[in-house]
């Protein structure tokens, strides 16, 4: 079959037409044109939308929403975003940012998908014509969704409240052997009163590190602080053995780079 | 199969062609329009050789369908040199060995110009984020760091 | 850029112009205008695309191949098999009288390594041939495997290739590549300490930037134009000839322009059955890469064991060096009997040592075929031989660029291989090295020369 791409000007019109067999949404194309590429002849036909509001980004009273169009570069740039312009920068090289969208990152396999990281520390909600769902519960189903992902939204972390870091092997930009996002807030007396950690490259899909949060509540962020929370970091990870790193280095080191990103 | 039209500049020149729906921009530039300048080496996004410039945004090509490209002003780097004269940064990638195997090549100066056309004084950190989605296998990055830090410098006596 | 002209001053006249001087490169003005030809630059009309079939098995007998519902498909031109490819059973290094032939253009009876040639499909777009390679059936019979060089060479370990009949190269000189020069019994006998050291290494992929590829192109009177990025072009345009069964005549290769080699574009691969394509339908064919084939179906460079055993005086000197060297061929030859005799031709490494012992292995395992790359059989050779040098110098309390000093080549010492040293240059590098990277070393090594023994 050849292929062929359909373009529609409403979220819509363009959910009606993937429910024709073999047809991908297509947004920066970095995910499933590579698939075409690839060879996947699974993939008989692209379908998209131009629906203005893809690819608008509101900020309003702390509470963000952003399109599932808008791209890594744009969300980088904005001023309202500084905060998780350091998690946008981590997506592949300037080209690969001006295309990856945040809803095509949001489907984007271990080693890739970096944002997502973010956006699951930050406990965003994922929109889609047919309801708002908790980021951790469209995770575990993604594969499911059916539904074109329209935004992503969350409310802005306090100031310096979140923290972003990606290890790659390739200077100054590679592919991850794992990201870490997390999302602190403390009592005037330093010590952690909530926190969420969310890891990358440490399943298939980015996870939380339930145990890591729990072990951190009520502790400084002092090396003695955080130890209780670094051993038990790799608690629940299944991290893939791939070119990038092996399962085994991935669960040596995620305690090291949980460690400094908390003390950094 | 469904062939569908697509018009756009191309170094200034319109272009209009009919292609198979789904071709990359890759493929309609090289086969169908005939310029060869950007380069297939990964079609996955990985190794920047097919980076073009769309609407002054560094792109890769391979993963971009032509047909989204209607009304885009597109640049190469076969369009950079005016009348046999180089650019200057093609003049500083020659005259700082900046070429090996030259496959990467235009996609690295495609990156570049695009970062000097935003920030016309760049630092070296500037010129490797810029570079860091185009992978030289002959390990050439020096020179080239060096090729596009040298161009700016050209670029503001020009200025000046 | 300095010029150290000291060294060897009395060998040349001191008239150099071009070396230090910068000269622009000849291929660099094409480079930076994106003109530069690459053989993927050249596109014909009707052109068509070839897609493998690949095996999904690292070894496995082939029961049966229905190419029915493939041959069917919409915009296939022709599926290729074993029984297409008129010399099927080759080898490259044939050219230089190396074989015996180990190795099929397709899959004819046995897959012996994943991702190997099976079926050539021809389509008119990637995609209708990518579709259609997908609807081939292979009923395979699946074999033990084996990917480890020891396993292999163990008796009652599985066959991998039937040309060879033994899991290593069979050379004139027997099962291995041997170097024997002195007693080196006697040297271990009398050496102060002996150290014995394995080292080994990893497959090592080219990965250029511009994958394997070529476009043939009929000339109409039963000639072929093939634009190839091998690296090796009349050695390719000689294999083709002998699997296609045509004379050379009637092969026209147009290349020299790489995207990157490093030594993965010298096995002959893609143009025998892209020009048997272009032959059999009369229409241009293009086979490339793509990049999952680049990484994981062309050839790495080999994985490597090497077994060092040094006798040393607490003086410094080595006395005796036994090393058995083995190279992962994977399942077929290509140029790794070659690598496995340079390892042989390589050791002892630059140094003179009195008694010497070699051999060296090919050895076949259901592996992806290595080949060339960069200094192959000699490279991870040499990386054991320094991290043994550092070794030995630790083990005795001396400083590592002495140990080297005391030990290295000079003209007029007897080689292992009985040739004797003439030109060698390692006593004047090391003392250049000892002054760029501040690491001293005693007076009487900078006062030594190639030229004659006695420090």
């Amino acid at each position: 079959m050849a292929l062929a791409l359909q373009t529609f000007s409403t979220v819509k019109d363009a959910n009606a037409a993937l429910k024709a067999a073999g047809t991908r949404y297509l947004g920066g194309g970095t995910l499933v044109v590579r698939a075409v590429n690839e060879g996947d002849v699974s993939v008989s036909g692209f379908v998209r939308s131009t629906e203005p509001s893809l690819s608008a980004i509101a900020v309003s009273g702390g509470k963000v929403r952003i399109g599932a169009s808008v791209t890594m570069a744009a969300i980088a740039r904005h001023p309202d975003l500084a905060p998780l312009a350091r998690a946008a920068r981590a997506v592949g090289g300037p080209a690969i940012r001006n295309m990856a969208t945040v809803g095509g990152n949001l489907f984007a396999p271990a080693p890739y998908g970096d944002f997502t990281v973010a956006l699951l520390a930050l406990d965003a909600t994922v929109s889609s014509d047919s309801g708002e769902l908790p980021i951790e519960t469209f995770l575990a189903t993604r594969e499911s969704n059916h539904a074109i992902v329209t935004a992503v939204g969350f409310s802005l972390p306090v100031e310096g409240g979140f923290r972003f870091l990606k290890v790659s092997r390739v200077k100054p930009k590679g592919v991850s052997v794992l990201s870490v996002a997390t999302v602190l807030e403390q009592a005037p007396d330093g010590t952690v009163s909530s926190a969420r950690i969310a890891l990358g490259c440490m399943a298939d899909r980015p996870m939380r590190a339930r145990a890591a949060e729990k072990a951190l509540a009520g502790r400084t962020l002092t090396s003695d602080g955080i130890a209780p929370a670094l051993a038990v970091a790799s608690d629940g990870t299944s991290p893939a053995t791939d070119p990038i790193a092996s399962a085994w280095y991935r669960t040596q080191v995620l305690p090291v780079h949980l460690g400094r990103l908390l003390l950094g | 199969m469904a062939k569908v039209p697509v018009q756009f500049t191309l170094n200034g020149a319109e272009k209009a062609e009919f292609i198979d729906s789904g071709t990359t921009l890759l493929n309609a530039l090289r086969d169908k329009i005939g310029d060869t300048s950007p380069k297939g080496g990964c079609h996955q996004g990985t190794c920047g050789a097919c980076s073009v410039i769309i609407d002054g945004e560094l792109r890769l090509s391979c993963l971009t369908l032509a047909e989204t490209c209607n009304g885009a002003a597109i640049t190469t780097t076969s369009g950079l040199s005016e009348g046999g004269v180089l650019h200057p940064l093609q003049r500083a990638f020659l005259d700082a060995f900046a070429t090996q195997c030259g496959f990467c090549t235009p996609g690295m100066i495609m990156a570049a110009k695009v970062l000097l056309d935003h920030t016309p004084s760049p630092s070296r950190e500037d010129v490797v984020e810029a570079l860091s989605g185009n992978i030289c296998r002959c390990t050439g990055y020096e020179p080239i760091i060096q090729a596009v830090l040298t161009a700016a410098r050209s670029n503001s006596q020009h200025a000046a | 850029m300095e010029l150290r002209k000291s060294y060897f001053a009395d060998q040349r006249k001191d008239d150099l112009h071009e070396i230090g001087q910068p000269r622009p490169r000849s291929d660099s003005p094409s480079h930076v205008t994106g003109k530069t030809a690459y053989f993927a630059d050249r596109n014909f009309p009707g052109m068509l695309h070839l897609k493998m079939v690949r095996s999904p098995h690292h070894h496995a007998r082939i029961r049966s191949i229905d190419t029915s519902e493939a041959e069917k498909h919409p915009g296939v031109v022709k599926v290729l098999t074993a029984k297409d490819v008129p010399h099927n059973v080759y080898t490259i290094l044939i050219l230089i009288q190396i074989g015996p032939e180990d190795e099929t253009v397709l899959a004819d009876s046995k897959v012996r390594w994943k991702g190997e040639a099976v079926v050539a499909m021809l389509a008119e777009t990637e995609r209708a041939a990518q579709e259609a390679a997908a609807k081939v059936k292979v009923d395979y019979e699946v074999l033990p495997a084996v990917f480890d060089m020891e396993e292999a060479l163990k008796p009652g370990a599985p066959l991998v290739n039937e040309y060879h009949g033994q899991n290593h190269y069979l050379y004139d000189s027997g099962e291995c590549r041997k170097v024997r020069f002195g007693d080196v019994d006697a040297g271990f006998a009398g050496a102060d300490h002996i150290l014995e050291q394995t080292y080994q290494s990893s497959p090592i992929e080219h990965a250029p930037t511009e994958t394997t590829g070529c476009i043939v192109a009929p000339e109409g009177n039963d000639r072929f134009t093939c634009y190839t990025n091998t690296q090796a072009m009349f050695f390719t345009l000689d294999n083709a000839s002998i699997i296609l069964q045509m004379p050379g005549s009637k092969l026209h290769f147009v290349g020299g322009t790489v995207g990157g080699g490093f030594g993965g574009k010298v096995d002959v691969i893609v143009e025998p059955i892209a020009i048997l394509g272009a032959k059999l339908t009369g229409r241009p064919v293009s086979f490339i890469y793509s990049r999952e084939e680049e990484m994981q179906i062309s050839s790495p460079r080999a994985a490597e064991k090497v077994v060092i055993k040094d006798g040393v005086m607490k003086d410094g000197r080595i006395v005796a060096r036994k090393v058995t060297g083995y190279t992962d061929a994977g399942a077929y030859s290509r140029h790794s009997p070659y690598g496995a005799q340079k390892g042989a031709g390589h050791y002892p490494g630059p140094y003179t040592i009195p008694n010497v012992w070699i051999d060296t292995y090919c050895v076949y395992t259901n592996r992806t075929p290595s080949s060339a790359m960069r200094g192959f059989g000699v490279t991870i050779g040499d990386f054991a031989l320094e991290v043994q040098m550092d070794k030995l110098a630790r083990l005795i309390g001396m400083d590592p660029l002495e140990f080297r000093f005391i030990n290295a080549y000079r003209d007029g010492d007897m080689k292992a291989h009985r040739q004797p040293t003439e030109g060698a240059a390692l006593i004047e590098c090391m003392q250049e090295a000892s002054r760029a990277a501040n690491w001293p070393v005693a007076e009487k090594y900078l006062s030594m020369s190639s030229y004659a023994k006695g420090a």
